[in-house]
């Protein structure tokens, strides 16, 4: 990743241009050229350094929730469990953390009752209870970080 | 942002859906990306943009860009930090903690005691560990006497980050 990689994931943090050639404006706004710039993000998508380019769909919206939620995982269960969990679309995210819940996930779910649902399946699948952590209030989300 | 998060659902039409589903996992990467999109669909360059633009002024959309992956760009040490903070204090403090210029996000989560007495959940994200746990440090003296206890949970692997699916 070199300094026009680091300015050009800065930029596309933003809004990325709704216009006929927005790869063109990027690239005019960062004096580099379209095809530099598409070439660049393939890139950083292959190499994992962006996971994904597109919307960011916000589900609450639709009338969906998010939700955090928990598991204690035995060791030697863990990627047995995380296979598990990971196969559910609802689940957007999921991370390992040092604690004894070490497994943390997020469901993001277009109804209430698709986050119950996939929950119950998670319990079901896993054979391990589940810890939820639906947010009560938010007091900050920044969606950024600078490269 | 400091998101209040409006009640009304904003029901999606048919067209909608079908292009959230077309391009929740990426944009084509060409020089025309949202006339490949109306190909596929069979919708119009100028129709695209216009329902995409709709989408963001509605906030079903939040922004259409990259998501980066945060240990890729250096951000190694993931805390979430977690507190036990008094009920009366918790939604005052809270705003207070979120406003933090390295807490990314804040938020009143449910405890589920007597296993979890945590009620408010802070991210930080640090080039190292040191980094975190000066942040850790800024909100523990923030949030004072008001906190009873607290923990870091630092991720160890991102397992999966695909972000929201809908479905067709």
């Amino acid at each position: 990743m070199d300094e026009s990689d680091k300015m050009l994931i800065n930029t596309l943090q933003g809004g990325f241009p709704l216009t006929e050639r927005p790869f063109l404006e990027v690239a005019q706004r960062l004096g580099l050229d379209e095809q530099t710039v598409i070439a660049r993000i393939e890139k950083l998508l292959a190499d994992g350094v962006l996971s994904r380019f597109g919307p960011l769909i916000q589900v609450e919206r639709l009338g969906g929730a998010f939700c955090l939620a928990a598991m204690a995982v035995p060791q030697a269960d863990f990627e047995r469990v995380a296979a598990i969990v990971n196969d559910f679309p609802a689940v957007a995210h999921n991370y390992a953390r040092d604690h004894r819940l070490n497994m943390w996930f997020v469901l993001a779910a277009e109804t209430p009752q698709d986050i119950d649902a996939t929950l119950r399946a998670i319990e079901a699948r896993a054979g391990i209870p589940v810890l939820t952590f639906p947010k009560e209030r938010e007091y900050f989300v920044e969606l950024k970080l600078s490269a | 942002m400091n998101a209040a998060v409006p009640l009304s659902p904003q029901p999606l039409s048919a067209a909608e859906r079908a292009l959230l589903v077309a391009v929740q996992r990426g944009l084509p990467l060409l020089p025309r990306p949202y006339r490949a999109v109306g190909e596929n669909l069979g919708l119009a360059e100028m129709e695209v943009i216009r329902m995409l633009q709709e989408l963001l002024a509605r906030g079903v959309i939040r922004r259409i860009g990259a998501i980066p992956n945060h240990y890729a760009l250096g951000y190694t040490a993931n805390g979430m930090s977690v507190w036990d903070v008094d009920d009366e204090q918790v939604d005052r403090l809270g705003q207070a903690v979120g406003a933090l210029p390295f807490v990314t996000h804040c938020y009143r989560r449910p405890r589920h005691l007597p296993d979890w007495r945590y009620n408010l959940f802070a991210m930080a994200h640090g080039k190292s560990r040191a980094e975190v746990t000066a942040h850790v440090a800024a909100i523990s003296a923030l949030l004072g006497p008001a906190c009873q206890a607290h923990d870091v949970l630092y991720s160890t692997r991102i397992l999966k980050k695909t972000g929201v699916r809908l479905t067709g």
